[in-house]
């Protein structure tokens, strides 16, 4: 038992410390929507991707990085409603 | 393995794309300087008023991606540091050294994981304006402060990370607030996604608010606070701090879509609008935003300069007293290309680094205050939404307050090139498309140093040699230039007009072998009959050539002078006390002819140089002692693989090695320069006490017997060598180079000085007497500019005239035809002028496109002729493909007209343009694809349309195959034929795996296609069936940008994350597939929906830009194949293939070593680095290895033991490598 009750403590650490960690009952909602903004923050930290976007856009880079954090918000819509069990 | 390779990684040109730039006195000087970050480089420039340009100071390559720097200066320092926010999850501060022209590492703290990712700070960057703190943020969560400070020896000390982490919060922009010695604050804008993420009505992600939050770090209980937060407009996207304590009111600016907010903690709030350009086009959905912004403060005075999304600068200015701000001000101040970062410095200059194309820097004139422009006050805007005001306007007008003083060439965006030789020179030529928008171009790019000619005149005869010469050694100008002729000399003075001289004392009947200043103020010609010194009263002293001899060959000094006779005989004279010539009593006998001679100038503080080289016809140079105790006693030889014509010793500044010494950098080398009659240029060491020659560096320069001559290029010696071309050889940074001259093939040369051009070079070209400058040794590469309309998309060169087809197409821009369109229904102007796209960019539309296609002769650098595309439609592919049906229904045509073929007609080409309508990227969308056929007419400079073809998608990727057209539409590769009325269908591939081809290249009936998303695929097409067959695909999904084909089972390419990789098909699937009658292909089991094949991974590196044409080529004459690629940022490197083993194995080695003594500024690890995305494989990084040459010579000795070499033989092998396969 108190192995069980390290494992998910230390899980519990895991998740609060690295965005993303997953659990046991984590939905496809969550995990496609963090990829999503795993991919964003990546566009936005490339420069050279950053410039690619702008470059296809033919918006000012400024508004591309603006824009890309505004999707990280929600990048796959809104979740969908929990099922009552 | 036999199939394995290794290449080498070279970078010729750097990105010139700048991610951030940043301004301070890094050098601890009064003059401020400009430091960029571009790629994985940080440059320091500086300004030259004199010259009127940016100097590069430093370029140092960080291994890592620079993502964000900014400058910091601690309290009581009078120099300015660099905090840089990278991918290492490091913190890395850098000093500038300027005694080492280096950057310098003074802390490197771990905080995360390495890598760009969301959670990891590196992407935001603040510091306190006083240097006390600094913080480090991540796009998500997380946020660090450090505290910086100084230590009783004045070093600067880093304190532990505190955190101010808020999870589930993004981070649009960070600033550090100016609030004089109060608590350093650092203001923050953020939103709080976590209600959004549980709330499936989405009613809370409509809800979502913005927020302005202020962090506070307090120094006496070390931690961070957060004191205040406010809700803010949602758009907002960028802060901008006020100057606070003393300086200003203190607080942000906050901006934001259609407006600008002055915000402060429980202040009142100040809004101004930004305002609009009054133009017919205004598309009233599109809001202006602040991409960019720079604070200025003056003594008593602050302004803002803040630029729209247009290019438009808008002064911002705060009345304020004691109480807090009183209004917020706004007004246009003048346009510049649209920037990611601005710097203003305090001596009145702005620098602009552009997103696209060149970086300017202006002077100011002027701050807009006599400008009579519309300004909007704060004090107007009080009540209400923003929303409710009616939008205001301003008149965009050519500059004002500004004064372009400077640009920067870019190749920023490099969007396609192709190598081809089409000038007939010996090497051959980049053409390259750059540039983004209206401020876009058609680049020739060559190698070589770019000159200014000065002088170029045309003279009586053709003569043979020319000199320049001062009369007194105290001149600091030269007087005469000295031309000699098949039968007689020249004397010409250079004045404010050059004249021809009479009584300059020198014999014009003669031609001359060589022209001397010697002693204090007298003369010497060597002629083919003797010496004539002619001292300053014009008394003339000659010596002789003994009898039925001739003079062969001469050099001289200010103090000595050799002379070769015809009978192989060397007479030598020195410069006595009284100014005499004096012959030495000994004559020295070669054993051959002497073709050269050379004695280097007299070192400072010596009477002579004590050693003479002497060239001889059975491909020998002797060095000769002059010392007093052995004169004209033979030192050393050296056997030569040709008789040398040239030879030259002259000493040049490199990081000498002196065993024995700690000297190092900033010194000098005495070399022998020898220039060799099969065009070799040569260059030895020669020892300055024993006369022997060591080190021998050696490159090919062209097809004629080489000459050498000493010059001055930027304020160091340098040796003009002449060939079939001219070449400049002379030490950058602290390697050897050899660079041509983009200039005429020159006969002979001299250098030249003058008040007009200090350092200039004089040249005989023919019967024409040139004289010119070298410009910058700092840039080996020049191009030509020929400016575009649109940002270019890919080129394509007709198949056998030297002329390209260019198609351009810009996003959310107003053709013109829509333009005309739109002032047809617009009542308000009707008789509205554009304005100059190149200054003000295209008018924006959302959901436009402008598009055209231009016919570009890069010989004569000129636009042939130019279609604009219609109906929104955009351009994206394009090829030059001779259809075969074509052809046949000519030959038939022919035939019913009984008609001969005519051997001499060209056969027809074609030029298709594969274009979208309305398409949309994000989330894309399109209205269709269209396939234009064009006929090329008028000996290619003019297109004749035959007819369009709809197809369902974007053509993205075509070819010429076999005369007949392959199209990449969307996830389907077609084959087309030409028809009368339109492009006929004939065979399709459809695969589920393939979401957008984008690249095709096919030999022979294979064709290898490049997905968007899914890597290569081979393919056999079969002409039996008229089926396409895919044999072999990749184990990993590459999100490909381009491919070219290496050899039939090999190709490389380079995909949108920045790696480059060789891929190659096993040699049996690859017979298979092309022996095979069907059955076999056709029934192979797929695996995982893909071929039945897999690719090998040969190579695989990361090279941070993205790829974006890739092709096998050489680059310099008689050097091997490279692959050559350029990247977006403006990069163009190669990836060299190793000539032997020994090779590979000694550079594995070195890049080893250097790993671990040369370790990266940024803290980025250099292997995990180069493989960011997948291990690096059988390629070893140039750039690193010539790291070496800067390294600190204690390092250089320890690295040259490991590898058991002496330090310049290492020195020498890495710079080998860069000239053996490029430049």
């Amino acid at each position: 038992m108190a192995d069980k009750l390290r494992a998910q403590q230390q899980l519990e650490q895991l998740q609060t410390r690295y965005v993303g960690v997953g659990h046991a009952d984590t939905t496809k909602h969550e995990w496609v929507s963090n990829v999503h903004r795993d991919s964003l923050a990546s566009y936005i930290g490339h420069p050279a991707m950053l410039e690619h976007f702008s470059v296809a856009f033919n918006e000012p880079q400024e508004r591309v990085r603006m824009q890309f954090v505004d999707k990280m918000i929600q990048p796959c819509g809104p979740p969908k409603e929990k099922e009552e069990i | 393995m036999s199939s394995a390779i290794s290449l080498y990684s070279l970078t010729l040109v750097p990105p010139s794309a700048v991610t951030s730039s940043i301004v301070g006195q890094f050098s601890g000087r009064r003059q401020q300087e400009i430091v960029t970050a571009s790629g994985s480089r940080m440059q320091l420039f500086r300004f030259d008023p004199s010259a009127g340009r940016l100097v590069l100071i430093t370029s140092t390559e960080v291994f890592g991606i620079i993502r964000t720097i900014k400058p910091f200066r601690v309290a009581g320092s009078s120099k300015d540091c660099i905090i840089i926010g990278s991918d290492s999850g490091r913190i890395a501060i850098l000093e500038y050294k300027p005694e080492q022209t280096q950057f310098v590492q003074v802390h490197l703290e771990t905080f995360g994981k390495t890598g760009v990712r969301r959670v990891v700070p590196g992407q935001y960057l603040a510091v306190d304006p006083k240097g006390r703190a600094t913080m480090v943020a991540s796009v998500e969560k997380n946020k660090l402060v450090y505290i910086l400070n100084r230590d009783t020896s004045a070093n600067i000390t880093i304190s532990s990370p505190l955190e101010a982490h808020k999870p589930r919060s993004l981070l649009y922009a960070v600033t550090g607030l100016d609030v004089g010695y109060d608590n350093p604050i650092f203001a923050a804008l953020e939103v709080d996604y976590s209600e959004a993420d549980l709330d499936p009505s989405g009613q809370a992600y409509r809800e979502i608010q913005k927020t302005l939050t202020f962090y506070q770090l307090d120094l006496g209980l070390n931690h961070v606070v957060r004191m205040w937060s406010d809700v803010v407009d949602r758009e907002s996207n960028l802060l901008m701090e006020v100057p606070g304590g003393a300086d200003g009111p203190s607080g942000v600016l906050v901006c934001t879509e259609g407006h600008i907010v002055y915000r402060h903690m429980n202040k009142a709030v100040h809004r101004v609008p930004i305002p609009r350009r009054r133009t017919p086009y205004d598309d009233p959905a599109r809001k202006r935003i602040i991409v960019c912004g720079v604070m200025h403060k003056m003594k008593r005075d602050f302004f803002f300069l803040l630029q729209s999304d247009e290019g438009d600068l808008f002064k911002v200015t705060i009345d304020y007293n004691v109480r807090g701000v009183e209004a917020l001000k706004i007004q246009y101040f003048d346009t510049v290309p649209v920037a990611v970062s601005l710097n203003i410095l305090k001596s009145g200059f702005l620098f602009v680094a552009a997103e696209g194309g060149s970086h300017n820097f202006y002077q100011f004139v002027q701050l807009g205050e006599e400008s009579g422009e519309n300004e909007f006050t704060s004090t107007d805007y009080v009540k209400g939404d923003m929303s409710d005001y009616p939008a205001v306007h301003f008149h965009p007008r050519p500059l004002e307050n500004l004064s372009l003083v400077y640009t920067m060439d870019t190749l920023n965006p490099l969007i396609d090139a192709k190598v081809d030789n089409l000038t007939g020179e010996d090497a051959p030529q980049i053409y390259a498309l750059a540039g983004q928008g209206p401020r876009s171009s058609f680049r020739s790019i060559r190698h070589g140093l770019d000159v200014t000619e000065v002088v170029a005149s045309e003279l009586p005869g053709e003569p043979t040699a020319v000199w320049t010469t001062k009369l007194t050694a105290q001149d600091t100008f030269d007087s005469y230039i000295v031309l000699s002729f098949t039968n007689g000399t020249l004397v010409l003075s250079i004045g404010e007009t050059v004249e021809e001289v009479t009584d300059s004392g020198f014999l014009s009947s003669t031609p001359t072998l060589a022209v001397q200043q010697v002693g204090d103020d007298s003369l010497v010609q060597v002629y083919p009959k003797g010496i004539r010194h002619i001292t300053a009263s014009k008394e003339v002293d000659e010596w002789e050539a003994p009898l039925h001899t001739m003079v062969v060959a001469a050099t001289t000094n200010s103090r000595q002078v050799a002379v070769a006779l015809s009978t192989s005989e060397i007479v030598y004279f020195e410069l006595d006390d009284e100014g005499q010539l004096n012959e030495y009593q000994d004559r020295k006998k070669m054993g051959a002819s002497i073709t050269s001679l050379s004695v280097g100038d007299v070192p400072e503080g010596k009477v002579r140089s004590s050693f003479l080289a002497v060239g001889c016809d059975d491909s020998t140079v002797h060095v000769i002692s002059l010392d007093p105790e052995n004169t004209l006693e033979s030192l050393s030889l050296q056997a030569l693989t040709s008789s040398p014509t040239a030879l030259r010793i002259l000493s040049m500044p490199d990081s000498t090695f002196v065993e024995n010494t700690q000297l190092l950098n900033a010194s000098s080398t005495l070399y022998l320069h020898i220039g060799l009659y099969n065009g070799v240029y040569l260059r030895a060491v020669l020892d300055t006490i024993t006369g022997q020659l060591s080190d021998t560096q050696t490159q090919f320069l062209g097809a004629r017997p080489v000459k050498l001559f000493k010059v001055t290029a930027q304020d160091q010696p340098a040796i003009l060598a002449l060939s079939s071309r001219s070449w400049l050889a002379y030490t950058k940074d602290v390697s050897f180079m050899v660079t041509p001259l983009v200039y005429e093939a020159l006969e002979f040369g001299d250098g030249f000085s003058s008040e007009q051009c200090e350092m200039g070079i004089v040249g005989i070209e023919g019967s024409n007497l040139r004289i010119f400058m070298v410009n910058d040794l700092t840039e080996n590469t020049k191009s030509d500019v020929l400016p575009l309309a649109y940002t270019p998309r890919r080129l394509v060169r007709h198949p056998n005239r030297a002329l390209f087809y260019v198609i351009e197409s810009d996003n959310n821009t107003l053709a013109p035809d829509a333009r005309q369109e739109l002032l047809s229904t617009s009542r308000k102007q009707t008789d509205y002028e554009d304005l100059p796209a190149e200054e003000f960019g295209n008018p924006k539309f959302s959901g436009k496109w402008a598009s055209c296609i231009e016919i570009v002769d890069p010989l004569s650098q000129e636009k042939l002729a130019r279609i604009d595309l219609v109906s929104n439609e955009a351009a994206f592919s394009v090829t030059v493909c001779s259809f075969a049906a074509s052809q046949r229904r000519r030959e038939e045509e022919d035939e019913e007209v009984d008609r001969k073929p005519d051997g001499e007609e060209e056969e027809d080409v074609y030029l298709v343009v594969g274009t979208a309508k309305d398409l949309s990227l994000a989330p894309r969308r399109c209205g269709g694809g269209f396939l234009h056929v064009y006929k090329i007419v008028d000996e290619g400079r003019g297109l004749e349309f035959v007819h369009k073809t709809e197809v369902d998608d974007a053509p993205v990727a075509m070819l010429e195959f076999q005369g007949r057209l392959l199209v990449g539409v969307g996830r389907c590769l077609r084959i087309y034929e030409l028809g009368m009325k339109r492009l006929l269908r004939k065979s399709e591939y459809k695969s589920r795996n393939l979401n957008n081809i984008v690249t095709i290249n096919a030999a022979h009936n294979r064709i290898i296609i490049g997905d968007i998303q899914q890597g290569v695929t081979y393919l056999v097409y079969r002409h039996s069936d008229n089926k396409f067959l895919a044999f072999t695909d990749d184990v990993v999904a590459r999100h490909t940008t381009c491919v070219t084909m290496l050899d039939y089972e090999t190709v490389a390419g380079g995909d949108k994350f920045g790696n480059l990789w060789v891929l190659r098909c096993k040699e049996s699937v690859s017979r298979d597939a092309d022996e095979d009658n069907g059955a076999q292909l056709l029934n192979a089991r797929t695996y995982l929906d893909g071929a039945s094949g897999r690719l090998d991974m040969l190579a695989h590196f990361y090279v941070q830009d993205i790829p974006t044409s890739i092709q096998k080529t050489q680059l310099i004459p008689g050097g091997r194949e490279v692959i050559l690629y350029t990247g977006l940022q403006g990069t163009i490197g190669v990836l060299a293939p190793f000539a032997s083993h020994g090779d590979v194995d000694f550079f594995q080695q070195l890049e080893t070593l250097l790993r671990n003594e040369a370790r990266p500024l940024a803290g980025r690890d250099h292997l995990i680095y180069r493989g960011s995305y997948v291990p690096v494989k059988s390629v070893i990084d140039g750039d690193l290895c010539e790291m070496y040459a800067v390294l600190p010579v204690d390092k250089k000795r320890s690295i040259a033991a490991e590898l058991e070499r002496t330090v310049r033989e290492v020195e020498r092998k890495v710079a080998g490598l860069r000239t053996r396969y490029a430049f």
